[in-house]
């Protein structure tokens, strides 16, 4: 399979990941879809260094992994906040500022 | 034999993205998500990527969706309304995802670089091994490597901090709250310090 | 010191006067008030004799110098300076104004000394002489509009000084508006000077303008007729006239230093400064002389039927400038100026005169109630003859000398001027006729109840403070008249103010008998010697014809008013019967208030009334309501974008990232 495969999947990919945080609202499934996002990226990430020839691709997906891991722990560290207080898990609902 | 696993694996990650963002249960969304990872998983090594793999599993697979998996546990899976309050977003939305995902994929295919035609060149057995990585992130690699681990650090912490119990927070006494169990829409609204300054309109 | 040091420091003395009682306001004891107004007046006297001085000492020809402080501007063609203009034109003018104003300053220093507004008044008689100075120094004409428009707003001031008076702020308004119209015309000829000779300074347009302009040309004859615009709204001539009887309405010094004596001589000084260019234009000049014909003769019918004491002497004044404006006009300047001064003398002593008697008539100005003054104050009544004689041009005075001075110059221009000539010789009887009509009735006779008062009890009556014009109730705080009032026997800074003018009024004219001396015309003769028109002199024998007609014409007028008014005063009435359209014509000062208001006043009212309602209201508002409507609809459809939702902004930004990358597709393809 050449390389334009997987971009081209990682494309579909990375649309399909937008599309699902813009029509859902429960905020856990925004995140997951954010996941989606992430991966198509390191889909990409890894066939262009497959496609170059060297690994830096790779360490450059190996990071944004982490990055991916850390950004989830903290998000879900908001919801569960938000769940504690007994707002409601709806990012619809969740859009004014209190002081 | 490619041809067919690399179908395959695509199937299953467009499939599992599908899932995602359709099914309604948010536990079974993480369910998708987790097939989603192994289909790239399976990816990633038919790109010759070893240890990312491994570590897309191990990392992804294993540990972030733990983590999900608990989260949506405490949280619970509500459904959603099925009315939507933006207009028009219920068509747009697809639209300019679908806009996206064509606009990319002509720029990918109707590119002069050539090289994408291709498989890739040539590489020899150690290619995506973990010892080629390690040499990458330990020698060229090495401020990225140590400022994400640090990354690490601070969002461990943080997220201890947003998730531990607070000793005065309002919504564990009770008797103090003036709310109470409301359900969705004033929950924010009942508060009684917030009100003292009036907004101008 | 040289001249111009001097003229800055004539310029700057006034100014100060005025700013230092201005600031002082609160703190300044009245009379410190007018005594800083009387001496600042008085040392730029003393500066004006520095300059004159100054300027003897050189050579005739060489005695005109500009000097300038700083440029305004000095940029794409324009170079207007703050400078003035020293001449001998200039150097009598500022003499005369000055000299006038100390003794003015004098005068109010006691009249004025009851009234609440005392401060207020000396500030703003000092910010007029100011102006007037400023008019008078200009060395460009930018700066002669400033002052010409500093000029109107004094007048306004002052007239509007009893702001309590509705008839006082009305005749200031009425004042104002008409200068305006003035103004407006000296503004355009100054453009156009402009447009045609690129300069705004007297030097460098006298010089060019022969060259630039032909004879008769349109353009030079169309400034020209705009400057007289200016100079008859300023100078109260026909048609712009009807502001200076109503003038009346401002205290009697302010009568006697503005209405008199300085500002409504400034067209007089405009004409003579630019006789250049009405040389240039002898239709415009040919005008200017019939304007001031007409209103010599028009102003002396007038004063004929008026029995206000003020308002006589103010249409005097119309028609004593109406013979100025003639005389520069047809080329007589030094003639002209002398009128000027002389006149200055007399009618400042006339106008104090009328305000000691009108102080004895506790605020009353009707001639009808007065009589007998003769006895009850010597001294005003004095006065009030010898301005009275000065007036009538009788044999000796000043007067005599300067009224004749122009009427023989026209004569020996000939042509039409001959007739001029003829028509100032009416006029001087009508003058000498209405002059002394006032006097026979004021002072002889048997002693009005006011009058008799003094001279049992040597108090002043006192009656309750009304409006003499409308008879309404006033009291005496601030925008009234003062409770007490002042006669010249009874306040010495008044006696002595008036006696410098007796002496002037008197003898002034004898600085330029024809054929004894030429004091006057050789000082000032040497300014206008690029004009071929003021190489006309009248023979010694000529002038001396002319004397003694101008004699026999003011002692037939005097005859007639003895007779009419002193020995049968039952003569008059039988002429009011049978010539009653002419008396009616008179008494309404001929119907030019009526007129203008119907051709004038009711279309600008209804101009303004159809703006306001429908204009403004359709077009305006429309424009203004349309803008804002529009602005707040497309800021509420703007509006609805920013709805809180994140996942709205997120479409937001899946749809900008959509259209960038189409931009780059198409841009790449």
């Amino acid at each position: 399979m050449t390389i334009e495969w997987y971009i081209v999947l990682s494309s579909l990919l990375f649309a399909v990941g937008a599309m699902g945080i813009l029509i859902r609202r429960s905020p856990v499934v925004i995140l997951l879809c954010l996941e989606l996002m992430l991966n198509a990226g390191n889909l990409a990430l890894v066939a262009f260094s497959r496609m170059v020839g060297n690994q830096e691709g790779q360490v450059f997906a190996l990071v944004v992994m982490v990055i991916a891991a850390c950004e989830v722990v903290v998000g879900l560290g908001l919801i569960v906040a938000i769940f504690r207080r007994r707002l409601p898990l709806n990012v619809d609902d969740l859009r004014e500022l209190r002081g | 034999m490619e041809e067919i696993l690399f179908f395959a694996a695509a199937l299953g990650a467009l499939g599992g993205a599908i899932g995602v963002i359709g099914l309604r249960n948010p536990f079974y969304s993480v369910l998708a998500l987790v097939v989603h990872l192994f289909s790239l998983a399976v990816l990633f090594l038919l790109l010759s990527s070893a240890f990312v793999a491994a570590a897309q599993v191990v990392v992804y697979a294993g540990a972030v969706v733990v983590l999900y998996v608990f989260v949506v546990a405490y949280v619970g899976g509500g459904e959603e309304s099925a009315w939507e309050p933006i207009p028009g977003q219920r068509l747009l939305a697809p639209l300019f995802a679908a806009a996206l995902f064509v606009e990319l994929a002509l720029a990918v295919l109707g590119s002069s670089l050539a090289a994408l035609g291709t498989e890739g060149p040539k590489v020899g057995a150690g290619f995506g091994d973990p010892a080629a990585i390690g040499y990458l992130l330990l020698e060229k690699f090495l401020i990225p490597f140590e400022a994400s681990s640090i990354l690490l650090l601070l969002a461990a912490v943080g997220a201890v901090v947003l998730a531990s119990r607070r000793e005065a927070a309002p919504s564990e006494h009770p008797a103090e709250s003036v709310q109470g169990p409301s359900s969705n829409g004033d929950g924010p609204s009942g508060r009684p310090s917030s009100e003292e300054v009036p907004a101008p309109r | 010191m040289s001249a111009t040091a001097w003229a800055w420091l004539v310029l700057l003395l006034p100014l100060l006067g005025s700013i230092v009682i201005s600031l002082g306001f609160r703190g300044l004891p009245a009379r410190a008030a007018g005594a800083i107004g009387t001496l600042a007046i008085g040392l730029a006297f003393a500066c004006a004799v520095g300059v004159l001085l100054n300027l003897l000492g050189q050579e005739p020809d060489a005695r005109h110098h500009a000097s300038s402080l700083w440029d305004y501007a000095s940029a794409a063609g324009l170079d207007i300076k703050l400078g003035i203009y020293v001449d001998q034109l200039s150097a009598f003018m500022i003499l005369v104004v000055t000299g006038v104003s100390t003794l003015i300053h004098l005068y109010s220093f006691g009249y004025m000394r009851s009234d609440e507004g005392y401060r207020r008044f000396f500030s703003y008689l000092n910010f007029f002489v100011f102006s007037m100075l400023l008019l008078v120094l200009a060395g460009n004409f930018v700066l002669l509009i400033v002052g010409w428009a500093f000029v109107g707003f004094a007048s306004y001031a002052l007239i509007s000084f009893w702001y309590r008076r509705t008839t006082a702020t009305g005749a200031g308004m009425k004042a104002f508006v008409i200068n305006v119209v003035g103004d407006i015309g000296l503004v355009l000829a100054a453009f156009l000077i402009f447009r045609e000779l690129g300069t705004f300074d007297y030097d460098a347009v006298f010089a060019q303008a022969p060259e630039v302009f032909s004879r008769g040309e349109w353009t030079i004859t169309a400034i020209c007729l705009l400057l007289l615009v200016g100079a008859f709204a300023k100078s109260a001539q026909i048609p712009f006239h009807t502001w200076l009887p109503d003038a009346m309405e401002g205290p009697t010094p302010v009568s006697a230093l503005i209405h008199a004596a300085t500002m409504v001589t400034a067209g007089v000084y405009l004409i003579a400064r630019t006789h250049v260019l009405f040389y240039l234009a002898p239709t415009a000049a040919d005008i200017a002389a019939f304007v001031g014909l007409g209103t010599l003769l028009i102003a002396g019918t007038i004063a004929i039927a008026q029995t206000d004491l003020k308002r006589v002497i103010a249409y005097s004044t119309m028609s004593q400038i109406g013979y100025m404006i003639m005389g520069v006009s047809i080329g007589a300047y030094s003639a002209g100026l002398f009128h000027l001064m002389t006149h200055a003398f007399f009618k400042a002593l006339l106008f104090m005169a009328a305000g000691s008697i009108i102080s004895a008539m506790a605020n009353r100005q009707d001639i009808d109630r007065m009589s007998g003054f003769w006895r009850a104050m010597r001294f005003t009544s004095i006065m009030l003859l010898i301005g009275g004689l000065a007036l009538a041009a009788f044999p000796g005075t000043s007067g005599f000398f300067s009224k004749d001075s122009i009427l023989s110059y026209a004569e020996t221009r000939g042509g039409m001027y001959e007739w001029m000539a003829i028509g100032g010789y009416v006029g001087a009887f009508l003058t000498a006729i209405y002059t002394f009509r006032l006097i026979f009735r004021v002072l002889p006779g048997k002693p009005c109840p006011e009058a008799q008062e003094l001279i049992d009890t040597g108090n002043l009556y006192h009656g309750p403070p009304i409006n003499p014009a409308t008879e309404e109730e006033e009291d005496s705080e601030v925008g009234f008249p003062g409770a007490h009032h002042h006669i010249a026997e009874q306040s010495w800074p008044m006696a002595v103010a008036m006696a410098c003018l007796g002496f002037g009024a008197l003898f002034a004219g004898l600085i330029q008998v024809p054929g004894v001396d030429n004091v006057l015309f050789g000082f000032l003769e040497p300014a206008f010697e690029d004009s071929p028109l003021a190489a006309i002199h009248p023979s010694v024998a000529h002038e001396w014809t002319g004397l003694a007609v101008g004699a026999a014409v003011a002692l037939v007028g005097i005859a007639a008013a003895w007779l009419l008014w002193s020995e049968r005063p039952s003569l008059p009435a039988v002429f009011r019967e049978r010539l009653r359209p002419v008396y009616l014509l008179c008494l309404n000062k001929w119907y030019f208030d009526e007129a203008i208001d119907l051709l004038v006043v009711r279309p600008a009212l209804a101009i303004g009334r159809f703006a306001n309602s429908t204009f403004e209201r359709l077009v305006v508002d429309g424009i203004v309501t349309g803008t804002r409507g529009t602005v707040g609809g497309a800021g509420g459809i703007v509006r609805l974008v920013q709805n809180g939702f994140v996942r709205s902004y997120a479409l937001l930004l899946v749809a900008g990232f959509a259209g960038l990358a189409l931009y780059f597709l198409l841009s790449s393809s």
